[in-house]
């Protein structure tokens, strides 16, 4: 089934190639088909002007029936966004990228929804279990069982 | 020859029995004749107090259950199989819930059941999700929204939804529902679609071992859904016991329901019988045990006469505490004067409390002030001062030593009955012997056997009963029941005795004479013991020095 994910990538990255990124929003790194590289930046009146962040998603073989590793770089000077959804270590909760995620979606659509996901933020923090979550959190933030109780951020 | 030591009759179920594997209620009829003489098995009139009513159900058998609900509902509603087995799982299984909810919005729930696709123009009841593909406008080609391919020869697939994907997409997707996640319920790929695949549509996207696996998924959810239904709890056992006696929460304070799924051993263990030599069949038996457990909670194994509430505090008990207690027990002394516990790793003898600043001595227990100028060394061991410290200690050590006298105890039955594998050899050995030995024949000898699987038997009942005695309220009804409990241990380790002594050729007839007569003594105590606890759990008797949920709490003495 690997092929399928093979398939699927590169018919994203042509796409992604030959129409753009939607604004904000920039490919940096796509050497293979397991680790892709974004910058994600909100234009427009938000909270995170002229703030530039790193978004680096990884794949899997399962990939898209299984959803992608999604999370912010935090490393070489980089960091994470001050959201309540975004932890100090890059880990994001959001549900697409948990139990609602759905092959439906692509890499641009996830990319999308975490630039939205920024823009209508009405307070910069972090999560209320930051300093606990951080120092128990596995590598990947796909094993993090998360909680969604929030849709209003 | 048989006729002089029949205790058979006291007993309800044989344990020669081992081809009966199948339901419970078919008692063993002998029909495998030879080993039957000595110990005929009286029909089971009456059942004992401590036995409940159960039947062992195989995933067949569950299937027929499932499919009986999904008829009644098919039949009420007016819709498919296939729609009803949906509205059923997505209702847990409760019929009356559901045909109350169907009745008051049927639209509603077919949506939230994932039968139908909410729109806003009614949907029929009846409506099938056929797998059907809603194919697209022919005039372009399919490209499958998942992998993005667009070979000509794809074949586009969808739910009622037309949410359309290819072939392999759909296969590749459900397979990893069913296998990785062990969800029965696939729902459609799109984001926010609700719509569940119907079993049809999964048979035809999935290979045979992954729909095999569906199946049991489902019927899985159904045991789980169902108060008097529960799975046997050994591995690769597919087995599944119904006990509606045990089904409610409150009916586990009056009844310790001890279970048996009708299986034996492990199904992968299938040596060629014919190879097997007496030993080494004995040894299977032995491991091939009875796939008993408790109905009521989490104890794989029989833990009667106490009931699961008292078990599992006990248990917990023992994980929480026995090997602190021993080392505290071993290594520390209490100061005598604010009993803090102390553990000396070094230097002298003159203690001093860091709590209470109490200066005493190590050795004696006694205040240091009357030791003088006896520096460092003690030799004041009868003085009035290190009495009294050592009795005050003594009283604080008193709930430790306590529990430690039932936890030594019920770790010995415990170790005795893990111990039971080399005895059945043992006794197998002997068995061979007395055939040379003496004139009697292998049939002959089987009341070792007998004794030895009783003997295991009762220290099993032995073993929980130190659990009940520990948490049981001082009374007249704790000393009439340590006093059933001494009769059987006492009896148990007697017969114990009786199966370890050598055997001389000339002693045979006493021995067995005497191991029979034991036997049958042993078997009678632990009736006693399991019944009367019984009983007593029926009739409210018991009281607990602590808290045991659904009962009421200890009585203020």
């Amino acid at each position: 089934m690997a092929s399928i994910a093979s398939k699927r990538l590169a018919k994203e990255l042509s796409e992604i190639k030959s129409e753009g990124c939607p604004v904000g929003i920039l490919l940096l790194q796509a050497d293979d088909f397991s680790r892709w590289i974004f910058s994600i930046e909100v234009l427009g009146d938000s909270l995170y002007q002229s703030e530039v962040h790193t978004l680096q998603f990884r794949f899997d073989p399962q990939y898209p029936i299984s959803s992608p590793a999604v999370q912010f770089v935090v490393t070489d000077g980089k960091e994470a966004p001050i959201h309540p959804h975004v932890y100090s270590n890059g880990h994001i909760c959001a549900s697409i990228l948990g139990n609602e995620w759905s092959p439906v979606l692509s890499v641009i659509a996830v990319c999308v929804t975490i630039q939205s996901m920024l823009a209508s933020c009405k307070e910069k923090k972090r999560p209320l279990d930051d300093r606990m979550y951080v120092r128990n959190a596995p590598e990947n933030p796909k094993k993090t069982q998360f909680e969604y109780h929030d849709d209003t951020v | 020859m048989s006729s002089d030591y029949e205790f058979s009759d006291e007993e309800g179920d044989d344990v020669f029995d081992d081809d009966d594997m199948g339901m419970q209620d078919s008692d063993g009829d002998g029909d495998d004749g030879m080993d039957m003489d000595d110990f005929k098995v009286a029909p089971k009139t009456t059942r004992k107090a401590y036995e409940l009513e159960y039947d062992s159900l195989t995933q067949a058998s569950i299937e027929k259950l499932m499919e009986k609900d999904v008829e009644h509902i098919r039949g009420i509603f007016g819709v498919d199989a296939s729609t009803a087995g949906l509205l059923l799982r997505h209702m847990s299984w409760n019929k009356e819930r559901l045909i109350e909810k169907y009745m008051d919005n049927a639209n509603k729930m077919l949506v939230a059941a994932g039968a139908a696709v909410p729109e806003p123009e009614p949907t029929r009841p009846s409506r099938r999700p056929t797998r059907k593909a809603k194919s697209p406008p022919k005039s372009e080609t399919f490209v499958c929204s998942i992998c993005f391919d667009d070979a000509p020869d794809l074949t586009p697939l969808a739910l009622d939804c037309t949410h359309a994907a290819c072939t392999g997409c759909w296969s590749a997707y459900i397979t990893s529902k069913i296998r990785d996640e062990a969800e029965h319920a696939c729902r459609c790929m799109a984001e926010g679609c609700a719509l569940v695949a119907p079993d049809a549509f999964v048979r035809a996207a999935v290979d045979d071992e992954t729909y095999v696996r569906f199946q049991e998924l489902l019927v899985r959810h159904f045991v789980a859904c169902t108060p008097h239904l529960k799975f046997c709890p050994y591995p690769a056992c597919t087995n599944t016991v119904s006990c509606p006696a045990a089904a409610s929460k409150t009916s586990l304070t009056t009844v310790v329901p001890i279970v048996s799924c009708g299986a034996r051993g492990m199904s992968s263990a299938s040596a060629p019988a014919a190879s097997m030599t007496q030993s080494q069949e004995l040894v299977r038996q032995a491991s091939g045990k009875e796939h008993k457990f408790c109905f009521g909670c989490i104890i794989d194994s029989d833990h009667r006469p106490v009931v699961c509430g008292v078990a599992l505090l006990w248990l917990k008990k023992c994980r929480d505490d026995s090997e602190t207690a021993n080392w505290i027990k071993s290594n520390t002394k209490e100061c005598g004067k604010c009993m803090s516990t102390i553990e000396k790793n070094g230097g002298c003898n003159h203690m001093t409390c860091k709590k209470c600043k109490h200066e005493f001595c190590w050795v004696c227990m006694g205040p240091w002030s009357e030791h003088g100028t006896a520096w460092y060394s003690c030799n004041r061991y009868d003085e009035k001062g290190g009495v009294d410290a050592r009795d005050s200690q003594s009283k604080s050590r008193a709930s430790l030593e306590r529990y430690l006298h039932y936890y030594n105890r019920w770790a010995n039955h415990e170790q005795s009955a893990k111990l039971a594998l080399d005895l059945f050899a043992k006794t197998e050995k002997k068995m061979e012997e007395m055939q040379i030995t003496s004139a009697l024949t292998w049939i002959e000898v089987q009341f070792m056997k007998k004794a030895v699987e009783e003997v295991d038997k009762c220290r099993m009942t032995l073993k929980w009963t130190y659990a009940m005695a520990y948490y049981l309220a001082k009374g007249n009804q704790k000393d009439l029941f340590e006093d059933n409990q001494r009769d059987l241990e006492r009896a148990v380790e007697d017969l114990s005795e009786l199966l370890e002594s050598p055997i001389e050729p000339e002693n045979i007839p006493t021995l067995r004479q005497k191991v029979t007569d034991k036997t049958v003594y042993v078997q009678k105590r632990n009736t006693i013991v399991l019944e009367d606890t019984a009983d007593g759990f029926l009739e409210g008797r018991w009281t607990w020095n602590v808290t045991v949920d659904g009962f009421d709490g200890p009585e203020e003495a």
